[in-house]
């Protein structure tokens, strides 16, 4: 029951964004005839490619015929590329799925070591030292973090090539060495962020009677902390890992035109200044279904 | 919390593993057939089809693809390319273009007559059910009738006109497609010296060498074309050396590039201006455009932006239109604050006013140049302030609407002075400053017709004294172009319209 409630609570969000998407472009100077046809543009050939468009029916209508399609599967077709917008996803889709998957597991295999550790010995010189490297991680911003690095690793040390990308398609292995740069400024205020939450929601079961109960035990400090600690700080952690990483799914838009990675992010942006209405409605609608399913899956029950 | 550790290790080491081995981007093979060059761009192209692309950013890529009957030359003379030979007659009102045997097309396919009389019926909007995304060239309005015969063995086309235009030579330069080839903006088919290999969109487009080109043949056996999203992010791949050649540097990033990079300075054949709507106050006033043209110190902006290259202009025609530009008038308006100043006063205008510039963001070199001549405004009272606008929002606003006091842009053309012009006709959907100069009409009319060249650059050369003794905008520069070219390349050429030409372009051994 409870998740249908949620799963209907969702639909309504979704359809409801959709809708405001599809509004926002009535209101936006610029239309995709006028884009597509430019300087050169005649009154009458205009007229024609309106028509062609479709962009000449009342809006309503124009949102009805695009749910449907959706509803069936079909996307319609990009105004500017002219190929179906399922075929422009999946040609960028995988590069911000796999940038998205490479964060996340960074963000993981930064954030827990190092939430453990300054836990362990709290207001210890590495705690103080680490709280505040990490206050600077928190406050930096993705795409500055993205230049530093494409500058610093990219064109002072030559780790990589900044504006090298491969698609997954043309090398999954190139695709993925390069990803790890994107995915570093990306990871790196996020997983300062977590570290800080670990932290803290571990230092806060610290104090509670079971903890005491178990150190009575005679089990070391390390045990209680990995045994008895972690699993009832959890709970907390994951509705907050939840949150970022919805953040990422959606948010990678800056670091991707930063490192030029062929993905989502970029293509929304282009589309969005192309008027490229029915690619943006697709982009809009995964991004709403992922930030909702996975917010509403992390909720704590 | 070891496990952690050694996991952290281990992603670590699986990290500097991939870093190795990370592909280059160059095949060798290719370098032993005449090389692979890639070229950075930072506009996505916005239709493959030739009769349907509009920016110039992608017109500059599909040169190396299609030819029209003839082409620009580096010298801006229109060499016959699919064509053999062409004749004007002595009315103005017949041309007769003689086709070239055996021009393939990418296919395999032979070019016929029949694909020459289809696309330019595509190209004049005379098919039967035009494609709306076409873009119908409006000067071909005056076509009445295309038709293909045979003079021997030779294959002959002739266009008739209905009423005299000795200028309609430049628009040949429309592109020879198939007939009735459906996937043109897919699979692009032409008859160029490369030929369509693939398209990503927002990243790049391949070509190759066409080996039964018509022509000679190009020296480069690959060229990639890398979409970047901005002149910043081209930048970073210049640097790290994955773009052999890129066109637009500004002037600090020549300054930064010139150890790494030859660095060629050509011209952008553009006329660059601060354009004033003349229907809108206080533009409506001849004195306050005057003022405006004394206020602005041209030999600054080109100084501020090129670095010192760049040619100033003081009309609507650009510096590398050969015979047609009149060069007398980039001085009509002598930099002078005081002039200046004293028109603004008999105008009504003693201190100063505010207006508005509208300049697509898109553009950093406009909007760089915005900044210039908003500090050269102030010295003479008045405010500018930039307003900047998307592309679309330009479109539809500024250049569709006329909606703005005044805008910055720079404006290209096919390599006819009437096409250059054709922005200040009277009632035209294109004049987008609304100038209106019944002399200017008379004149653009009567020059489109005449057919001696002497008296037609005569009347081309009274348009554009029209236009700046009516100072219907400030006409700023051509500016230049400075572009990155790999130490091991040659060729690289400019030509007076915009278009890089890779067959030229070769490597040293």
């Amino acid at each position: 029951m409870k998740w249908i409630r949620k799963g209907a609570a969702v639909l309504i969000a979704v359809l409801a964004l959709s809708f405001v998407t599809f509004l926002a472009f009535q209101v936006l100077p610029g239309d995709p005839a006028m884009m597509k046809l430019g300087t050169n543009a005649t009154p009458e050939a205009l007229e024609a490619l309106r028509e062609e468009m479709g962009l000449n029916d009342p809006m309503i209508v124009r949102y009805g015929r695009w749910l449907g399609g959706v509803l069936k599967g079909d996307f319609g077709e990009s105004l500017h590329y002219k190929m179906p917008v399922s075929e422009l996803l999946w040609q960028v889709l995988p590069n911000t799925l796999l940038l998205a998957g490479m964060s996340i597991l960074m963000i993981l295999v930064i954030a827990f070591p190092l939430g453990l550790l300054y836990a362990r010995f709290p207001g210890s010189a590495v705690d103080r030292t680490g709280a505040v490297v990490n206050q600077t991680m928190m406050a930096v911003p993705a795409f500055f973090l993205g230049l530093v690095i494409s500058v610093v690793l990219g064109l002072w040390l030559k780790v990589f090539m900044p504006g090298a990308f491969v698609s997954y398609d043309e090398g999954l292995g190139a695709c993925l060495a390069y990803l790890i740069f994107p995915a570093l400024a990306i990871a790196i205020p996020k997983a300062a962020m977590t570290v800080r939450f670990l932290r803290s929601a571990l230092l806060t079961e610290r104090s509670k009677d079971y903890v005491r109960t178990a150190r009575s035990k005679g089990l070391t400090e390390g045990k209680v902390l990995m045994l008895h600690m972690l699993p009832n700080a959890l709970p907390g952690v994951r509705t907050f890992i939840g949150v970022i990483v919805s953040e990422i799914i959606a948010g990678s838009i800056v670091v991707e035109q930063v490192f030029g990675v062929n993905g989502l992010g970029r293509l929304l942006v282009r589309s969005i200044s192309n008027r490229d209405y029915n690619v943006v409605q697709a982009i809009v609608l995964y991004i709403g279904i992922v930030v909702l399913l996975v917010n509403s899956s992390a909720e704590t029950e | 919390m070891k496990k952690f550790f050694a996991c952290f290790l281990l992603l670590v080491s699986a990290m500097t593993a991939l870093c190795a081995c990370k592909g280059g981007t160059k095949d060798p093979e290719d370098e032993l057939k005449g090389g692979a060059v890639v070229i950075g761009i930072t506009q996505d192209l916005d239709s493959l089809d030739p009769h349907k692309a509009v920016a110039a950013g992608t017109r500059e890529v599909l040169y190396n693809i299609f030819e029209g009957l003839v082409k620009p030359d580096k010298d801006g003379k229109l060499v016959p390319a699919v064509a053999e030979s062409y004749e004007i007659s002595a009315d103005g009102k017949t041309y007769t273009f003689v086709l070239r045997d055996g021009v393939k097309f990418h296919n395999g396919e032979t070019v016929t007559a029949d694909d020459v009389v289809y696309s330019l019926n595509r190209c004049a909007g005379r098919l039967e059910n035009p494609d709306p995304e076409v873009q119908v060239v409006a000067a071909f309005s005056v076509i009445s009738d295309i038709t293909a015969s045979k003079n021997g063995d030779k294959d002959v086309v002739t266009v008739t006109l209905a009423s005299p235009n000795t200028e309609l030579i430049g628009y040949f330069t429309c592109n020879i497609v198939p007939k009735n080839y459906a996937d043109q903006a897919k699979s692009p088919v032409g008859t160029g010296p490369f030929k369509f290999v693939s398209y990503k969109p927002m990243d790049s487009l391949v070509m190759e060498r066409f080996e039964d080109y018509h022509g000679e043949k190009a020296h480069l056996a690959k060229v990639t074309f890398s979409i970047s999203e901005s002149a910043d992010a081209a930048f970073l791949k210049l640097q790290a050396g994955n773009i052999d050649i890129f066109p637009y540097l500004t002037v600090d990033q020549a300054e930064q590039l010139k150890d790494q990079f030859n660095i060629e300075v050509g011209s952008m054949s553009l006329v660059q201006g601060l354009f004033l709507n003349n229907a809108r106050k206080p533009f409506d006033d001849i004195r306050v455009r005057q003022a405006v043209n004394y206020a602005v110190d041209k030999a600054e902006v080109l100084q501020m932006l090129n670095g010192g290259y760049g040619t100033a202009i003081g009309s609507g025609v650009y510096s590398t239109f050969g015979l047609y530009y009149d060069g007398g008038l980039a001085n009509l308006y002598a930099h002078d604050e005081a002039k200046a100043k004293e028109l603004l006063a008999a105008a009504g205008y003693a201190d100063g006013f505010t207006f508005t510039v509208k300049v697509p963001s898109n553009y950093t070199y406009h909007v760089q140049t915005a900044e210039v001549l908003a500090n050269q405004l102030k010295k003479v009272g008045i405010t500018m302030k930039i307003e900047l606008i998307e592309w679309a929002s330009w479109l539809s606003d500024v250049y569709k609407g006329h909606d703005c006091d005044a805008t910055i842009i720079g404006l290209d053309s096919q390599l006819a002075p009437s096409d250059i012009l054709k922005y200040y006709v009277g009632g035209s959907t294109k004049n987008f400053i609304n100038y209106t100069s019944d002399e200017f009409d008379r004149i653009y009319k009567e020059a489109q017709a005449t057919v001696d060249t002497n008296a037609k650059v005569e009347l081309y050369h009274q348009l554009q004294a029209c236009l700046a003794n009516d100072a219907a905008s400030v006409f700023l520069q051509s500016p230049s172009l400075m572009v990155a070219v790999n130490k091991k390349l040659a060729g690289y050429t400019f030509y007076p319209v915009y278009v890089q030409d890779m067959a030229s372009v070769y490597f040293k051994d």
